[in-house]
C-alpha cells in the first residue's frame, strides 16, 4: 500500500471514530439535559404560600410568624373570591330550576378548579387526603391551574376520520349575566397576590419523606432503600466474588469442571434480570425464607447473584494481569502460595478488581426488575438498618418505573419522577466517578 | 534438617560437608574439587517439558561459598537448570524431574520437601529487574516480614545491612519510602539483590542477572559478586564470556541440556577438554 493510500486511510478511521464519538454525545446530551433541568426542578423551583403551608404543616418548618402574615396577606385577596362565591350561590338559589340546573354543573366545575389552585374552599368538609388539603404549591403548575378554571377543554369528535380535537372554551362566557363573571378576570389578575410566589430551594426533597405518596415532601426513603440494597448486595458478592476469582485463577486444576464452572459464569452475567427477580423470590423468599416477604435482605441477595458473574469476571482478569515476575520474586524469597496472592498478586490487581466492583455497585443501584418481587414498595417511610431483615423499602428505580406508570396522578408528580432519575443518575456517575479516582490514585501508588 | 520432616540420613552425602559448612574457605582457582564442598548436588539429573527433556542427565557438584557460572547457547537449558534448584519450575504444571538433585544432602524433589523453606535458602535474581509495586524499603522487608520479622527498628537495621551489602543504599537511603518502580533499570536490579540477600539465603541464583543493564551498572553488579563472594554460593547464568571469566571460579558448559564440561574457570577457559567447548567460548559457535 502506498503512503498516500494509508495516509487517507488513517484520516478516513479519525473522522469516522470522531463521528461515532459526536453522535453518542450527542444522544447522551438530548437524554440526559431534560434529566437534569427537570430534576433540578424537583428543589429549585417558585414555591407558592401553599408549599410553605403545607412544609410547616407537614414537616414543622418555616417561621409561623412569616408564615402567618404571608397567609393574612393571601387570604386578603382570597376572601374576594370567596365573597363572589357566595354570592353567585345566593344568585343560583333564586334562579328557576332548569336554568340552576344548567348553572350548577357549571359552577361544580369551577369549584374543584379553584380547589385545585387554591385548596380547600370555605365550607368544604376537611378533605381526607393530604393532597387535596393545599393548593398548588408550585407557581408553574398554578399557572396550569388558572388556565384549567379559565378554559373548559373540550373535545371536537365532528369528523369521524381523524383523531379528535382538542380545543377551549373560555369558562366567563358561560356565566355571561351573572356575577359570577367577575371571578375569571379578578383570579387571573390577582392568582400572584393570593398564591405569593417565591423562589424556593428544597433541600427538603433529598432528605424529607414523601407525603400522600410522593405529592409532597422528598425522596429520601428511597435514597436510602438504594444504597441499603447497592451496598447489602456488595457486602455479600464483593468478598464471594474475589474469592471465587482467587480459585479460578490460582487453584482450579484445568479440567471439565472448572471449565464448566467458568462458562457457567459467563452465562449468569448474560442472564437477563428479571430472571434473577423470579429466582430471587423462589429461592431466597419461598425457599430459603431469608425472610416473611420482601425485605432489604432478600432483595441484597437476589442482586448480589446478579453481579457477581461480572465481579469474578473483573477480578480474574485483573488478577491474570499482574506480571509474572512479581509472582516469582515473591516465591522466590520464601513466600508461601497463599502468602504471595495476599500481599503481592491481590494488592497489584486491586485497581482492576475494585472498578469491577465500583461497576457492579453502579449495576445494582440501578437495576428494577430483580427487586420487584423481593425488596421493593412503591410507598413507604425510610427504614431503620435493624429493619433489613423484615422490611422492604422503597427505591429509587423500582419508584421511578412506578411513578411513571402506575402512580394514579402521575401526570401531577412529573417533577418528582425527574428529580428521582437525575437522583439515581447522580448516584451511579458519583460511584463511577469514585472507581476512576480510586483506580487512579491506586496506580499511581503502584507505579510510583 | 530444616528443610525436611523427613530425618533419614541420604547416601549421597559428600564426606567432609559438615565439618567445613561454616568456615570459610579461601577460593582455588585451580581446581573445582580442591577442598571445597558441594553445597548442590545433581546425580543424573533430569528436568522435562511435559516429553521434552530439557536438561539431560547432568551430574555435577555446585562447591559451597564458590561462584559458579552457567554458559551455553540460547534454548540449551541453563535457566531451567538454574530454576530447578529452587524448585521456580514448579509454577509450570507441564514440568518435572528424574534422576536426584541435592541441596545439603538433602533430595530437592523429596517427597518431605518444603520448598517454602528451601526457597527461603535458594534465593534468586531474575534475568528482568523484577521490584514489586511498593516502596524501597517494602520491598526489602517483604522478605524478613514473611519470615517473622515485625519490630520496626530490627527491620530497618535489615534494609539498611541489605542495601549496603548490595552497594545502593547511598543512593537510595534518602528515599526509601518512595515506590520502587521509580529506580534505574540499574539501581532496580541490585535492589532484587538486596531483597533476596535480607531473607539471608545459603545461595545465590542469579540468571543473567546484567543483560538488561548497561555496561556501568554491570560492572556494579559483577563488583558485588565479587563483594558476596566468600560469603554465599552463587550460581549466574550469562551469556557473556568476559563476564563469566572475571567473576566465577568454576564454569559449566552446557548444550542442548547436556552439561558439556564442568571445571574451574581459568582452566576452561584456557584449556578447554571438549572441543564443542573451545568453539563456543572462541566465538566459532553459533
Ligand atoms: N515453560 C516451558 N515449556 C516448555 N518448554 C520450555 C519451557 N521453558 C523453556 N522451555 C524449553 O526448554 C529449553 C531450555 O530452555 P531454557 O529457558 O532453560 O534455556 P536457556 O538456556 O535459559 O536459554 P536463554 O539463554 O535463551 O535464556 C528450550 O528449548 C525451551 O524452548
Ligand atoms: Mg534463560
Amino acid at each position: 500500500m502506498n503512503i498516500g493510500t494509508r495516509k487517507i486511510l488513517d484520516r478516513s478511521f479519525t473522522a469516522v471514530g470522531i463521528g461515532s464519538i459526536v453522535v453518542m454525545a450527542l444522544a447522551l446530551m438530548i437524554v440526559v439535559v431534560p434529566i437534569v433541568y427537570n430534576g433540578i426542578g424537583a428543589v429549585f423551583f417558585t414555591g407558592t404560600v401553599e408549599h410553605r403551608k403545607m412544609l410547616h404543616a407537614e414537616f414543622k418548618r418555616g417561621d409561623s410568624q412569616d408564615l402567618s402574615s404571608e397567609v393574612a396577606s393571601s387570604d386578603r385577596y382570597r376572601a374576594k373570591v370567596y365573597d363572589m362565591l357566595t354570592g353567585f350561590e345566593a344568585e343560583l338559589e333564586a334562579m328557576a330550576p332548569e336554568k340552576k340546573a344548567e348553572y350548577q354543573s357549571k359552577y361544580s366545575q369551577v369549584r374543584t378548579a379553584l380547589q385545585a389552585l387554591l385548596g380547600p374552599l370555605p365550607g368544604d368538609p376537611e378533605p381526607m387526603l393530604t393532597r387535596f388539603k393545599y393548593g398548588q404549591t408550585r407557581w408553574e403548575k398554578a399557572e396550569e391551574k388558572l388556565h384549567d378554571l379559565l378554559y373548559e377543554s373540550k373535545w371536537d369528535n365532528s369528523n369521524p376520520n381523524v383523531m379528535s380535537n382538542e380545543y377551549f372554551v373560555s369558562r366567563a362566557i358561560g356565566f355571561e349575566g351573572t356575577s359570577l363573571v367577575k371571578l375569571f378576570p379578578y383570579v387571573k389578575d390577582n392568582l400572584e397576590n393570593m398564591l405569593l410566589p417565591e423562589f424556593t430551594v428544597y433541600w427538603g426533597f433529598i432528605t424529607d419523606s414523601s407525603v400522600d405518596s410522593h405529592f409532597f415532601g422528598g425522596i429520601w426513603p428511597e435514597i436510602q432503600g438504594t444504597f441499603f440494597l447497592a451496598i447489602g448486595a456488595m457486602l455479600f458478592a464483593f468478598p464471594l466474588g474475589v474469592v471465587a476469582a482467587v480459585y479460578f485463577t490460582e487453584y482450579a486444576r484445568p479440567g471439565f469442571l472448572n471449565s464448566m464452572l467458568r462458562s457457567a459464569n459467563s452465562t449468569l452475567a448474560g442472564v437477563p434480570s428479571i430472571v434473577f427477580g423470579m429466582f430471587g423470590l423462589a429461592f431466597f423468599i419461598n425457599t430459603m425464607k431469608v425472610s416473611e416477604s420482601k425485605s432489604v435482605i432478600a432483595g441484597a441477595l437476589t442482586l448480589a447473584i446478579m453481579i457477581l458473574p461480572t465481579i469474578i469476571r473483573a477480578a480474574e482478569e485483573a488478577i491474570l494481569a499482574v506480571p509474572k515476575t512479581y509472582r516469582e520474586a515473591s516465591l522466590s524469597l520464601g513466600s508461601t502460595k497463599w502468602n504471595t496472592i495476599a500481599t503481592v498478586i491481590l494488592p497489584a490487581a486491586l485497581p482492576g478488581i475494585l472498578t469491577g466492583g465500583v461497576i457492579s455497585l453502579g449495576r445494582a443501584a440501578g437495576e428494577t426488575a430483580p427487586i420487584i418481587f423481593t425488596a421493593a414498595v412503591s410507598v413507604g417511610s425510610a427504614i431503620g438498618l435493624a429493619d433489613v431483615f423484615s422490611s422492604p423499602t422503597p427505591a429509587l428505580s423500582w419508584n421511578i418505573y412506578n411513578l411513571a406508570s402506575e402512580h394514579e396522578a402521575a401526570t401531577q408528580i412529573r417533577h418528582v419522577q425527574y428529580g428521582m432519575v437525575l437522583a439515581l443518575v447522580t448516584i451511579v456517575l458519583l460511584l463511577n466517578l469514585s472507581a476512576i479516582v480510586l483506580r487512579a490514585r491506586i496506580s499511581k501508588k503502584l507505579k510510583g | 534438617m530444616l528443610m525436611t520432616t523427613d530425618v533419614r540420613k541420604t547416601s549421597e552425602s559428600l564426606p567432609g560437608q559438615k565439618a567445613t559448612r561454616e568456615i570459610y574457605l579461601p577460593p582455588q582457582r585451580s581446581s573445582i574439587t580442591g577442598g571445597g564442598t558441594a553445597h548442590i548436588a545433581a546425580k543424573e539429573f533430569s528436568v522435562y517439558y511435559g516429553e521434552f527433556e530439557a536438561v539431560k542427565k547432568v551430574s555435577a557438584d555446585i562447591l559451597s561459598k564458590y561462584v559458579t557460572a552457567i554458559i551455553g547457547p540460547s534454548g540449551c537449558g541453563k535457566s531451567t537448570f538454574l530454576r530447578a534448584i529452587n524448585r521456580m519450575n514448579d509454577l509450570i504444571p507441564s514440568c518435572h524431574t528424574t534422576g536426584a538433585l541435592l541441596f545439603d544432602g538433602e533430595d530437592v524433589y523429596g517427597k518431605f520437601t518444603d520448598e517454602v523453606l528451601l526457597r527461603k535458602k535458594v534465593g534468586m535474581v531474575f534475568q528482568k529487574p523484577n521490584p514489586f509495586p511498593k516502596s524501597i524499603f517494602d520491598n526489602i522487608a517483604y522478605g524478613p516480614r514473611l519470615h517473622g520479622v515485625n519490630d520496626k527498628k530490627k527491620l530497618m537495621e535489615i534494609v539498611e545491612r541489605s542495601l549496603r551489602k548490595a552497594a545502593i543504599w547511598d543512593e537510595v537511603c534518602d528515599r526509601l519510602d518512595k515506590n520502587a518502580l521509580g529506580l534505574s533499570g540499574g539501581q532496580q536490579q541490585r535492589l532484587c539483590v538486596a531483597r533476596t540477600l535480607a531473607v539471608e539465603p545459603e545461595v545465590l541464583l542469579l540468571d543473567e542477572p546484567t543483560s538488561a543493564l548497561d555496561p556501568k551498572a554491570t560492572a556494579k553488579i559483577e563488583d558485588l559478586i565479587q563483594e558476596l563472594r566468600g560469603s554465599y554460593t552463587i550460581m549466574i547464568v550469562t551469556h557473556n564470556m568476559q563476564q563469566a571469566s572475571r567473576v566465577s571460579d568454576s564454569t559449566m558448559f552446557f548444550y542442548e541440556g547436556i552439561l558439556v564440561e564442568h571445571a574451574s574457570t581459568a582452566h576452561l577457559f584456557t584449556n578447554p577438554k571438549d572441543p564443542m567447548t573451545e568453539d563456543y567460548i572462541t566465538g566459532r559457535f553459533s
